[in-house]
């Protein structure tokens, strides 16, 4: 679905995925990398140990369907600074196979400011175009992550893409992730009047700050 | 044993004998199940044997009573109290719940009483410290009240668990359960590990009817009303009154509905498990003293507390199950000499035939039930955990303990070790957390990797995993009782100004603050939003059979009232019969979608099958089902367009084919590994400071779901899931019984909704259904609101 923001034109993707087609930049958020290494080292629950591989394969899907020139990790790619050296062996294999397709830029999240990855620039935001790329939303217009958004629709909740006038923000992609309700009141302050783009087989796009309607289905 | 002199005493000074139970109770040696209608003094029989034993007095922690409700623990002390006094017994009596404070807790520890009244998850809890060897070292006996309501669920199967493990603690210990009239006494003492089977003196046939209305019983609704100057006309006549509901927003409703309709003013209460335990226990006093008339209640009322001088039971809506109707008939009339006065008051036409039916089985003496299977292992799996917490074990100990406990007899090695791996490793096809293990083995003994998890895994105790509750207060109170519980997901499609029945008053919805629901008083009468809940019970099979008999068979009629007949006949003349040897299945628009019902009779579960595997044909052949709802007697599918064929549709071939991908991805699935997975320990149902830790972080258990059955389709967690789902959803036996013996499809296009689908159309407990037709809708609600925004 084409989206205007900040005189750009970007594409969103159902994957929940931002494509920029002039500089052939594809755009992603919240990889959250390692999750269920982390919480099973705390002693919490030993969750299913998949999330990396599931993640990294549906990354590597959107990449294998354009062309891609920059990867851009829009930052918390890794669920904490020590994940990127205990990943799985076969994960980190894959993961480098991707890092080595593409130009890939890391921005910093505050789940992962001290990562390593070593596999591409990292840097804390971009400028381009009088706009920001960053982790958490700032002084706009910047494209960001961190708030992971859902969008509730006819009895159905999804991530989100979220569309405001100065605050363009993605879903997060990584698998183990929740969400945060696009109309509760962090992201109503946030983003103000503009789109909810629900992720799936297809974008449906509904109005931002409007009182939900429920239906029961 | 015999009764010794005190006690012949104590009973004479009471102008009492004892019953010829009780003094077999005593002189049991091993295991017993008593079976004995309400009033029939069960619980002394149960403690009788206690009591005598300790007249001289007792060391420590001597008798457990465990019990399914937290408000029958303290009943029981009540009730224990007066003879203990009067007979001046050396015996301390305390209650531990979930409600105790945690002080006394610790005390309880250190110091146990010799009676302690208890809850099985507070069994759990307490199997689970390192000093329980100590504190049941001395245990002579356990007595298990109402267990046949136990043995429905998985908290019996956790029961049976946590006493196999009191028998490894205390060698010689004798069990005792007590339970109220069930189908098959024997399943029940099998459930127990193999007990003696004691039967009670029934006692007099109950004085049981239909109650005479003057307004006739809607189509469609369970709420009632239309008899409510009936049952206000039963309430004056009686002494006390017992109204049963069967859910806990059809009992706010009634309540107000019987309050609008009270000139005299008769003191009439409220009483079920979404109240506040003050509000709760204030009812429950002012019954004891008998300052009320009529209590409206639920399930929380259903289990033997006994409560001063009922003389009428009325039961609203279809009672469901005849066994439930029985148990509840024993409220009424709580002297065992006396016939039990009851009146079923249905709340629409289809109850009042099911009412008809019970009507006759409890006549006939024929009592359904179903028979218990074998335990879960997502209990197994917690009960691993948490003997793990009282310290290292030795795994074929424990196995062999678990086999002693009856749900569990015919548990596998194989099984076992699957769930000691899960515990241990998580269980994963990788591997993965050979660092992290739970479980660690040293030397042949199983520990706690860190024993700090102890500390999670308590938390996490218990088989219910209900949604969670949310307390409401009204907003500004310092704080004060709460009003009462609703569920989160019914708190999160609250709006401001959104009005709701709680505690028998209207309220006004503000906001959520924290976990606390908060509103304001409104002068609105009538709530915007009733349900806040939906407990949802099966009627059993026979009852369902019974009903399409008497349905499909004209001649029979003679048995129901007038307007239901003119009701059956106007279903015969619009659409079609449910008779024997025909599936009857109807077409007919509704709203913007495409509704199609069969009345399958084959109990609610097939129809619940059946709604998956015929929505999934449905979405193949591009008709766009949304939904569905099951119940007993039929299912009702909607969608974006019609059914044409169902002959095609239920086809037994073609729905045995689809059976094998039927697990993929719908909500029952979901919903059942949920369940699964917070009773196994993978989910933690109540983190500490989870609460404060934002949404973002948490992520629901349908990810671990899709995760684990694209990279892990084998794990143990799925294996159950799937198990639970064929015993509790599938039924896929009775679907194809239904096809055999229903050979004829007899499919109508009615031009609306009909008399008998007018009921379904009301039902609670839908299921939606994902895919192509849930995207249209989607797509159609996205339009509506853009334009709404004037963004389209």
């Amino acid at each position: 679905m084409k989206v205007d923001f900040a005189g750009q034109q970007f594409e969103a993707r159902p994957a929940g995925t931002l494509w920029w087609p002039e500089r052939r930049w594809l755009i992603v958020a919240d990889l959250h990398l390692g999750k269920s290494a982390r919480m099973a080292a705390r002693g919490g629950s030993l969750l299913p140990p998949h999330e990396d591989q599931d993640t990294l394969l549906r990354l590597k899907a959107e990449m294998e369907a354009l062309p891609v020139a920059r990867l851009v990790s829009l930052g918390d790619a890794f669920d904490d600074a020590l994940a990127p050296e205990a990943m799985r062996a076969p994960d980190r294999a894959l993961l480098e196979d991707l890092a080595g397709r593409c130009d890939w830029t890391w921005v910093t999240g505050n789940h992962d400011h001290a990562a390593v990855p070593g596999l591409g620039e990292i840097i804390s935001e971009i400028s381009e175009k009088a706009m920001t790329l960053r982790h958490i939303a700032g002084e706009g217009p910047d494209i960001s992550g961190h708030y992971h958004p859902k969008a509730r629709l006819g009895g159905t909740t999804r991530p989100a893409f979220l569309i405001g006038r100065a605050h363009l923000v993605l879903p997060a992609f990584g698998t183990y992730t929740g969400g945060l309700d696009c109309d509760g009141p962090v992201l109503s302050a946030l983003v103000g009047p503009g789109l909810a783009l629900l992720t799936g087989q297809n974008l449906i796009a509904r109005p931002l700050g409007l009182p939900t309607k429920r239906k029961r289905a | 044993m015999t009764l010794p002199e005190r006690f012949i005493d104590w009973f004479a000074s009471r102008g009492w004998q004892p019953h010829p139970h009780q003094l077999a109770l005593l002189a049991a040696t091993r295991d017993t199940l008593l079976i004995a209608p309400t009033g029939g003094g069960k619980t002394l029989a149960g403690f009788l044997p206690s009591l005598v034993d300790m007249a001289e007095g007792a060391e420590g922690l001597h008798t457990l009573y465990l019990s399914p409700l937290k408000a029958l623990t303290a009943d029981i002390a009540r009730n224990l109290a007066a003879p203990v006094a009067e007979m001046r017994l050396p015996i301390r009596i305390e209650d531990r719940t979930g409600d105790t404070s945690s002080a006394k807790r610790a005390r309880q520890r250190v110091d146990p009483p010799n009676i302690l009244l208890t809850t099985p998850e507070s069994l759990a809890l307490m199997t689970s410290y390192p000093e329980a060897p100590k504190i049941f070292a001395n245990l002579k006996r356990v007595v298990v009240d109402e267990i046949h309501a136990l043995a429905d669920s998985k908290r019996g199967d956790q029961t049976m668990l946590g006493i196999a493990r009191l028998k490894t603690l205390a060698p010689g210990l004798i069990v005792t359960g007590l339970s109220a009239t069930v189908s098959d006494p024997e399943a029940l003492a099998q459930f127990m590990g193999g007990a003696e089977v004691l039967r009670a003196d029934p006692g007099p046939a109950p004085d049981i009817a239909l109650l005479p209305t003057r307004a006739t019983a809607p189509w469609a609704g369970g709420n009632a009303h239309y008899a409510v100057p009936d049952v206000m006309e039963a309430v004056a006549k009686a002494r006390m009154t017992l109204i049963f509901v069967n859910t806990r927003a059809q009992a706010e409703l009634f309540f107000q509905a019987l309050w609008e309709n009270n000139p005299d003013n008769l003191p009439i209460g409220l009483h079920h498990g979404s109240l506040s335990r003050e509000a709760r226990q204030r009812v429950e006093q002012a019954m004891a003293e008998g300052a009320l008339r009529a209590v409206v209640c639920t399930g929380s009322l259903d289990l033997g507390i006994d409560w001063g001088d009922v003389d009428l039971v009325l039961q609203v809506g279809a009672p469901k199950l005849v066994t439930r109707l029985v148990q509840r008939i024993g409220r009424s009339n709580h002297r065992y000499d006396a016939p039990s006065c009851a009146r079923l008051v249905p709340a629409n036409r289809f109850e009042v035939i099911e009412s008809v039916v019970a009507l006759e089985a409890v006549a006939a003496g024929n009592l359904d039930g179903q028979p218990h299977g074998p335990g879960p292992l997502d209990v197994l799996c917690q009960h691993i955990l948490l003997t793990a917490c009282a310290g290292p074990f030795e795994a074929d100990s424990l196995f062999e303990e678990f086999r002693n406990a009856g749900p569990y007899r015919a548990l596998t090695r194989a099984e076992f070790d699957a769930c000691l791996d899960f515990c241990a490793t998580g269980g994963y096809a990788l591997k993965a957390y050979d660092r992290w293990q739970r479980l660690m083995e040293r030397k042949g003994l199983w520990y706690l990797r860190d024993p700090r998890a102890a500390k999670l895994i308590r938390m996490n105790i218990g088989t219910i995993t209900d949604p969670e509750q949310l307390n409401v207060r009204m907003a500004r109170s310092r704080g004060g009782a709460p009003l009462g519980t609703v569920e989160e997901s019914f708190a999160a499609s609250l709006e401001p100004g959104d009005t709701f029945l709680i505690g028998g008053r209207v309220v006004a919805f503000e906001r959520l603050r924290e976990m606390i629901v908060e509103v304001a008083n409104t002068p609105r009468k009538q709530p915007r939003i009733a349900v806040f809940s939906g407990v949802k019970m099966a009627s059993s099979l026979q009852v369902s059979h019974q009903v399409q008999a008497l349905i499909g068979d004209p001649s029979q009629w003679a048995k129901l009232p007038e307007d239901i007949r003119d009701w059956l006949e106007t279903q015969r003349r619009l659409s079609v019969l449910p008779r024997a040897g025909v599936l009857a299945c109807e077409t007919f628009p509704r709203g913007d979608r495409w509704h199609f019902t069969i009345y399958g009779f084959a109990g609610r579960n097939a129809h619940q099958t059946l709604g998956l595997l015929l929505t999934r044909q449905m979405e193949a052949l591009g008709l766009g089902p949304l939904g569905f709802v099951p119940t007993d007697y039929a299912l009702m599918i909607w969608s974006v367009d019609p059914v044409e064929d169902a002959a095609a549709l239920l086809n037994a071939d073609s729905l045995r084919e689809g059976l094998d991908g039927w697990l993929a991805g719908n909500s029952l699935i979901k919903r059942t590994f949920r369940s699964v997975a917070t009773i196994a320990g993978l989910m933690q149902r109540n983190l500490p400071g989870q609460r404060r830790s934002g949404k973002q972080a948490t992520f629901s258990s349908d990810i671990i779901h899709d995760t684990l059955r694209r990279h892990d389709p084998d794990h143990l967690l799925l294996r159950i899931t799937r198990d639970e789902a064929r015993r509790g959803l599938v039924d896929f036996d009775r679907i194809e019984d239904m096809l055999r013996t229903n050979p004829t499809i007899d499919h109508a296009h009615p031009p609306h909704v009909t008399p008998l689908s007018a009921p379904l159309v009301m039902e609670i407990g839908r299921v939606s259904v994902e895919g192509e037709g849930r995207e249209r809708m989607m797509a159609r609600e996205a339009e509506a609101l853009m334009r709404e925004a004037g963004l389209a």
